[in-house]
């Protein structure tokens, strides 16, 4: 089964009274991949979890576990796995305990029962926590204790509901690193829920974006930021300068758009555009260029501006230009130069030209 | 109580023994109404009872400075008192049973109800202390009568009326119903404190309900469950107001000749009245320290 999907959500629908808390979902998730679901609070991470889980059952839909359809199977019965955001350890049982306690309900015999807990111990670096409570260790060997309790299950799939959220961000940083590599170790497909989107970043293989209960996009990370394919996603990924417009012209991938107020902006297109739609163009800071003197080769997209605020961060120099009558436009430089000399960085209210090549600017719907 | 420091330091620790000292003064102070109360109120009514109890009963209900054991003797030998022992223990096991066999759903049933109809639920719990206990079971004798509400009931559909007062059924309805709220608080208190993704965990650790609540939601709210089956069962072995009133004088509970011992009997006796009440405290105490280790101890 090493190819083909752990997990497919056909058409998931879930109602709680009038709200649409997850709202005609469909999804593939892949054996071994690291996914994550990635979405504002209330987006219904949480819940399309549950429901993989079994905690909750779709309203509609249908959600299946390696090809077979689990919709009503209980959650006792499915062969999946949860790390809960608050780990949900058994307060009255040791580490050790709380790890056989799988086991145990799945009639392990004795002997191979401390063997695995011992082995899933010793994966999350616990070795000699064993006789310990939950509540005599740390935030971080508490999540531990959470992953070794499911993954000594060997589960088809394990869901994390936010595990690192409530650990401070240093150590957060070291987690996203282990649970990373404890997933290449076991193989076992991870579906990760998070709303930090740095964290979605470096640990996915593939990240599904999503809002109000839909999913808007799904790709790899550089996918879902190099091409975003809605406002939104670019929005909530990372950032991006928005100007809004018309299409004026197509030709191929090239779009060109106008902003009614003499801006003219060329960009590509990611989804079915026709002339006349309502669009935004989206530059990310980092990808548009500044500088003194017109560009000699000078590309479509050139614009002369006024520097209006610039921050100094160290790494990079935040500068936000005045573009047309009221368009504001953040670029990113980096620092190459190490220099104090305070006229090497621009300067409130110095002119200058704002470009970008036309594969940097994408233009996306609503 | 100075044997502690002693090995460590034989000359320079005066001035803090000096310390020590007028710290435990103060600590003395601090204690001294708490033990006054303990001393007068009830170490002093122990050691008289203990002292009664090995003393002989004299003709008048007066007291004979006499030491004797068979008081003790009598306790142990003759039926009625052992019969009564026997009684109260067994009706206040069935008693603390069966409210913790309607307690624990009920408690349940209303931490699960939303905050505005839990306080509405548990208020509904509390209301019959509202009533003097005295008047409610009163009511209970007429429900239970012989012409009573639920015989009229029975008579109107045909069927025939049922002997229900001055039974041990009677008392026990008595008393389960004036006990209830008891259980019901101490388990609700618990299960309100108890956190339910724990089940969830438990259930997608591949337990069934009945093995997740076994094994994660019981020994959590122990507790609470231990609590209340003391303050059920306690007064409930002690219980004679409700074994008098609806179980005539058949249901003989040890409150029931303890009454009668003291005050009713010509003449009164008592220093088998004082053994009784001895005994009755020993067995309680060595019954809930039993109760309290083997519940808690998944908890330490
Ligand atoms: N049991 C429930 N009853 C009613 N509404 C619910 C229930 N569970 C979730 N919802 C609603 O469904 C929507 C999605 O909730 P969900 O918990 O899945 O969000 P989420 O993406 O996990 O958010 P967060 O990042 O805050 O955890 C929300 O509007 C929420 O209020
Ligand atoms: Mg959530």
């Amino acid at each position: 089964m090493k190819d083909g999907y752990a997990i497919e959500m056909r058409d998931i629908v879930k109602r709680f009274g009038d709200v649409n808390a997850v709202d005609h979902v469909t999804m593939e998730i892949r054996n071994g991949e690291f996914f994550s679901m990635l979405g504002p609070s209330g987006c219904g991470k949480t819940t399309s979890l549950r429901m993989i889980a079994g905690f909750e059952y779709p309203t509609s839909g249908e959600i299946y576990l390696n090809g077979t359809s689990i919709g009503t199977t209980p959650p006792f019965q499915r062969n999946v796995n949860t790390v809960f955001q608050s780990y949900a350890l058994f307060p009255h049982m040791s580490v050790a305990e709380n790890v056989a306690f799988g086991l145990q309900m799945k009639k392990v015999p004795r002997e191979e029962i401390g063997r695995r807990v011992d082995e899933a111990l010793d994966m999350v670096r616990l070795t000699g926590y064993g006789e310990r409570r939950p509540r005599q260790l740390s935030g971080g060997q508490q999540q531990r204790v959470a992953l070794a309790r499911a993954l000594v299950n060997r589960p088809d799939v394990l869901l994390l509901d936010e595990p690192l959220g409530a650990l401070d961000l240093k150590l957060r940083k070291e987690m996203q690193i282990e649970l990373k590599r404890l997933q290449e170790r076991v193989g076992i497909t991870f579906i990760f829920v998070t709303h930090d989107q740095e964290e979605a970043l470096t640990m996915s293989d593939r990240i599904a974006v999503m809002s109000e209960g839909k999913v808007l996009q799904v790709g790899t990370p550089t996918e879902i930021y190099e091409r975003p394919n809605c406002r939104f996603v670019a929005d909530f990924i990372g950032e991006s300068n928005f100007i809004r417009g018309q299409v004026s012209a197509l030709n191929a991938n090239d779009v060109t758009v106008t902003d009614g107020k003499g801006l003219t902006l060329r960009g590509q297109m990611v989804q079915p555009l026709q002339v006349g739609d309502d669009v935004y163009v989206s530059i990310r800071p980092e990808k548009a260029r500044l500088s003194v003197q017109r560009p000699s080769e000078p590309p479509n997209n050139l614009f002369p501006v006024t520097v209006d605020r610039v921050a100094y961060i160290g790494s990079d120099t935040r500068i936000m230009v005045q573009l047309g009558q009221d368009q504001l436009f953040d670029v990113w430089e980096q620092n190459t130069r190490s220099t104090v000399d305070r006229d090497a960085y621009w300067q409130r209210g110095e002119q200058g030209f704002l470009w970008w090549p036309a594969e940097n600017a994408l233009v996306l719907k609503d | 109580m100075a044997t502690e420091s002693a090995p460590l330091g034989q000359a320079p620790n005066s001035s803090l023994d000096t310390l020590a000292r007028r710290e435990r003064g103060r600590l003395f102070g601090l204690l001294f109404p708490g033990l006054f109360w303990l001393i007068v109120f009830f170490a002093l009514p122990l050691v008289v009872i203990l002292l009664y109890s090995f003393l002989t009963p004299g003709p008048t209900g007066n007291v004979i400075w006499k030491f004797t054991l068979d008081n003790y003797i009598t306790l142990f030998t003759k039926d009625l008192y052992v019969n009564a022992y026997v009684r109260s223990l067994w009706i206040g096991l069935v008693t603390t049973v069966v409210c913790l066999l309607i307690a624990y759903p009920l408690a349940l049933y209303i931490v699960q109800r939303s905050p505005r109809w839990r306080n509405l639920l548990l208020f509904l719990v509390l209301i019959p202390f509202w009533t003097n206990f005295l008047v409610r079971t009163y009511a209970w004798m007429i429900i239970l009568a012989n012409n009573g509400v639920i015989n009229s009931l029975l008579q109107a559909v045909g069927l025939p009326r049922q002997t229900l007062l001055n039974t041990t059924g009677a008392v026990l309805v008595g008393l389960i119903y004036g006990e209830l709220p008891f259980m019901v608080l101490p388990i609700y208190a618990s299960i309100d404190r108890f956190d339910f993704t724990l089940l969830e965990a438990a259930s997608d650790l591949g337990a069934s309900r009945a093995r997740a609540f076994l094994r994660v939601m019981l020994p959590l709210t122990m507790p609470g469950v231990a609590a209340g089956s003391v303050l059920v069962f306690i007064p409930t072995v002690g219980q004679f107001v409700v074994s008098d009133l609806l179980g005539g004088a058949k249901v003989d509970m040890l409150g029931n000749l303890l009454q009668r011992l003291f005050t009713r009997s010509n003449p009164p006796n008592w220093p088998l009245g004082s053994a009784m009440a001895l005994v009755f405290m020993l067995v309680l105490t060595v019954a809930i320290i039993f109760y309290f280790r083997t519940t808690t101890e998944e908890d330490r």
